[in-house]
């Protein structure tokens, strides 16, 4: 039924590059009235871009679109909303201390003179809840005091109550318990079926089958393939999504596992324990939102530790960044703009922080001492600025990132927690930092014992390229690390999106 | 460099201004003395919010805490305890209520402005109620002197209370550049998270860290009762905000992250300066107020543009 209707919007050879990297490379992607498609693709693929330049937040090199047979060029996201393109994203964008019928309503309230018309707002907003199908949802109750699921549900109801023709859902399942997610899906066969044209991004393929008419899948900026969601198994729709990519070049030194030095236990009910080593790198996968993060800070004292057991080298006890350090333990943020890095100030004072001890005699910490163990790390991993004076906020995204590994070598960590540590960075800094990180857990034979790495990443060809093992984690279970020899692209995805059982 | 540079251009500026309209007796020993008398109890008192607001902090209870400083002192000395007993009793008071309002930050989680607006208040009504909402006469000791010229004919160049801010003003600029504590400030100050993430005692360095303001606060008291000879429960009022300017004028950002000592004694001393000169030249009040508000907007607007500049 869908293929008979005009699309309501198309978009045609759309290229986007941001600076050498092209994101984007002539994407095709249409969505009719009334039909719900799928767009799937790895981290990175290019669905974000995508629906970034659909939403008017980027704009395009090079491609046409149209909205209803009609040219559609948004400059600013404001012009697309107003055309009725709606994104929901993952981060909820409501305000809090209002009501579920003023967010509703925010930034169209009907006034006159000034004056805000609350019978009317009300009035405006009571259909755009009823359709919800949760007549639990108070309009006048804080949004605040909404769970996560029904904060979602306000803010469709408010794509819904200005009008909206494309719907964008970006992965709107991630922090929804089960009967949530279902719920959410009877909503959305409602939108389709009042002709709506709902854009559906998400990880999870059973959803997708569950949810869509239609999946398009994107690979490496481009159109990778695209089929009807009822007829493709989720092992043909990875088989799209991976490709056969050339693989990057990983180096691998001789590794020899050495004592436990890290040892997780049922931090999470239903995770298998997992053991570091010195000598090796071990992995662990999964999406977004899977609870990696989550679990990294909790070993590290970043988060409460509520259940289960962290033993770093044999000896349990209260948990604190402080004391992690004072045991050999770094940890590398995954944000690293926010947290991972003081942004105002210098290079030394950054790699220097977690060990100001030994930079003069005590308890002085002298700029002398402190600049010259700054520029031998600056030189070992090499770091591309003016010297260790310079602020960090001047440097590229890979020598931040550079900075920041290096606070961990300065400490001279024998366990790197590293969450994400090639996010968003050049292909040179990554390179490096494979390079680093092999070196650290590799046999160097000069008598100090290797380190140890426990490496978080969205990007499965990496850990498989670094890693000795991995463990997969799926909605905030950890499963069994296994050798990375034995695992691959296809079976990661499968296992992070919870299918394995599937296909 | 140039940010070091910046507030000290500005106070010769200022200076050279004044010169001119008030004649070359501004620059005289016996007026730059009468400065650095006037100076040393806003100056003292900005030692301490240095730290504050390098560590993205504020402290409005200040004034209060110097009143509640010199109350103290004067029951001391009446009590009878000697001279340096009684000022250390009155820094003493003043790092408890430095205490209490880092734990009252820290464990409550509550912004220091509300938390130190509150003790403004506070410790003020304390002061109030020790001294029995009067003036305390005291005892005229050795303490009545730290403040007083020593032009006609003393040995010490400057009043010893002047040596006493230049020396903890040494001691503070040294433990902020050069020492653990002080690089953990300007860390907390710069990202919290990230002083965190690297094992900082976060809460345990703000205690300390308004502890030691009040502290210095207290020692401001000190030179406020020399100044008076009297405890008044109702001095300094509003003087935090004066405190508050010099380490702005300085070069400290309420974002924190930023602050040196000597741009804050600099900024301390320009306010000083704006003060002298206007009345020396005979301007009135208001004028001094619209020339002083003027500079602190100016010092700000000027430090943003010099930050923005790639230059820079």
């Amino acid at each position: 039924m869908a293929e008979a209707l005009a699309p309501r919007f198309r978009m045609r050879g759309i290229r986007k590059a941001f600076g050498a990297t092209v994101a984007l490379d002539g994407v095709d992607l249409e969505v009719a009235p009334g039909e719900v498609c799928a767009l799937v693709g790895q981290n990175g693929a290019g669905k974000s871009t995508l629906m970034g330049i659909l939403a008017g937040a980027l704009t395009p090199d090079a491609g046409q679109m149209e909205l209803d047979g009609v040219p559609y060029r948004p400059r600013r996201p404001l012009e697309a909303r107003r055309a009725g393109v709606q994104m929901i994203y993952q981060e909820l964008s409501l305000a809090p201390h209002l009501s579920v019928a003023e967010n509703v309503v925010l930034g169209m309230e009907p006034a006159r003179g000034g004056l805000l018309r609350w019978r009317e707002a009300r009035q405006r907003a009571a259909p755009a809840l009823g359709q919800l199908g949760h007549p639990e949802i108070a309009p006048e109750a804080p949004v605040s005091t909404l769970s996560v699921a029904g904060q979602q549900l306000v803010e469709i109801a408010r794509a819904v109550a200005v009008g909206c023709r494309v719907l964008v859902l970006d992965e709107p399942t991630s922090s929804l318990a089960q009967d949530d997610a279902r719920r959410l899906f009877e909503l959305i066969a409602r939108l389709k079926a009042q002709g709506h044209a709902i854009v559906y991004i998400s990880h999870f393929l059973e959803e997708v089958k569950q949810v869509a008419d239609r999946f398009v899948v994107l690979r490496d900026g481009r159109n990778a393939g695209a089929g009807r969601a009822a007829e493709a198994s989720p092992r043909e729709i990875v088989a799209l999504m991976v490709g056969s990519a050339v693989g990057e070049v990983y180096p691998r030194s001789a590794r020899r596992r050495g004592d436990p030095v890290l040892e997780l236990e049922g931090l999470v009910l239903g995770s298998a324990p997992l053991t570091l080593h010195r000598g090796e790198v071990v992995g662990i996968a999964g999406l977004l939102g899977a609870g990696r993060t989550h679990l990294l800070r909790s070993v590290f004292g970043l988060e409460p530790v509520r259940a289960g057991r962290v033993r770093v080298k044999a000896s349990e006890g209260f948990t604190s960044p402080a004391r992690r350090w004072r045991q050999g333990v770094g940890f590398l943020s995954e944000d690293r703009k926010d947290e991972g890095l003081a942004q105002g100030l210098s290079i030394a004072d950054n790699v220097t922080l977690s060990r100001l001890e030994g930079l003069g005699p005590r308890p002085l910490v002298l700029p002398g001492p402190q600049e010259a163990a700054t520029a031998r790390l600056i030189e070992r991993i090499a770091i591309r600025c003016r010297g260790p004076r310079q602020p960090v906020r001047e440097l590229s995204g890979g020598n931040q990132q550079k900075v920041a590994l290096a606070r961990l070598l300065h400490h001279d960590v024998d366990v790197l927690l590293l969450d994400e540590p090639t996010r968003g960075i050049d292909v040179a800094s990554k390179a490096q930092i494979y390079a680093l990180v092999d070196s650290l857990v590799a046999d160097a034979g000069d008598g100090r014992p290797p380190r140890a790495v426990l490496l978080v990443s969205s990007y499965f060809p990496e850990l498989l390229g670094l890693c000795d093992r991995i463990a997969v984690m799926c909605r905030r279970r950890l499963g069994a690390a296994r050798p990375a020899s034995e695992l691959d692209e296809h079976r990661l995805i499968l296992e992070a999106a919870g299918t394995a059982g599937a296909a | 460099m140039l940010a070091r540079v910046g507030p000290l251009l500005g106070l010769v500026i200022v200076s050279v201004l004044f010169g001119a309209l008030v004649g070359p007796q501004f620059f005289s020993p016996a007026n730059l003395e009468l400065i650095a008398r006037q100076t040393a109890i806003v100056g003292t008192a900005a030692l301490g919010m240095t730290l504050v607001i390098a560590a993205a902090g504020i402290d409005l209870s200040v004034g209060s805490v110097i009143s509640l400083s010199t109350v103290v002192i004067a029951l001391g000395l009446r009590h009878p305890l000697s001279p340096a007993g009684a000022a250390a009793a009155g820094i003493g008071a003043a790092a408890l209520c430095g205490l209490v309002t880092g734990l009252l930050v820290t464990g409550l989680r509550v912004v220091p402005f509300i938390v130190t607006l509150g003790m403004m208040l506070l410790v003020r009504g304390a002061a109030k109620g020790l001294a029995d909402e009067r003036r305390i006469e005291a005892p005229v000791t050795w303490l009545n002197d730290l403040l007083r010229s020593h032009a006609l004919g003393g040995g010490l160049l400057l009043p010893s209370g002047i040596w006493i801010l230049i020396a903890t003003a040494l001691v503070v600029a040294g433990v902020l550049r050069y020492t653990r504590f002080g690089r953990h400030v300007l860390a907390i100050g710069s990202n919290e998270r990230t002083a965190r993430l690297c094992g900082v005692r976060v809460e345990a360095s703000k205690i300390a860290i308004y502890t030691i303001s009040a502290a210095l606060a207290g020692l401001a008291g000190v030179m406020q009762f020399a100044k008076l000879s009297v405890g008044d429960p109702t001095v300094a009022v509003g003087l935090e905000l004066d405190v508050i300017a010099a380490v702005i004028i300085g070069g400290g950002s309420l974002l924190g992250g930023r602050g040196t000592v000597f741009g804050t004694l600099v900024g301390a001393v320009l306010m000083t300066v704006i003060q002298i000169g206007c009345s020396q030249r005979g301007f009135p009040n208001w004028v001094q107020q619209i020339v002083t508000g003027g500079v602190i907007v100016a010092a700000v607007a000027l430090d943003r543009w010099r930050q923005g500049s790639p230059s820079a």
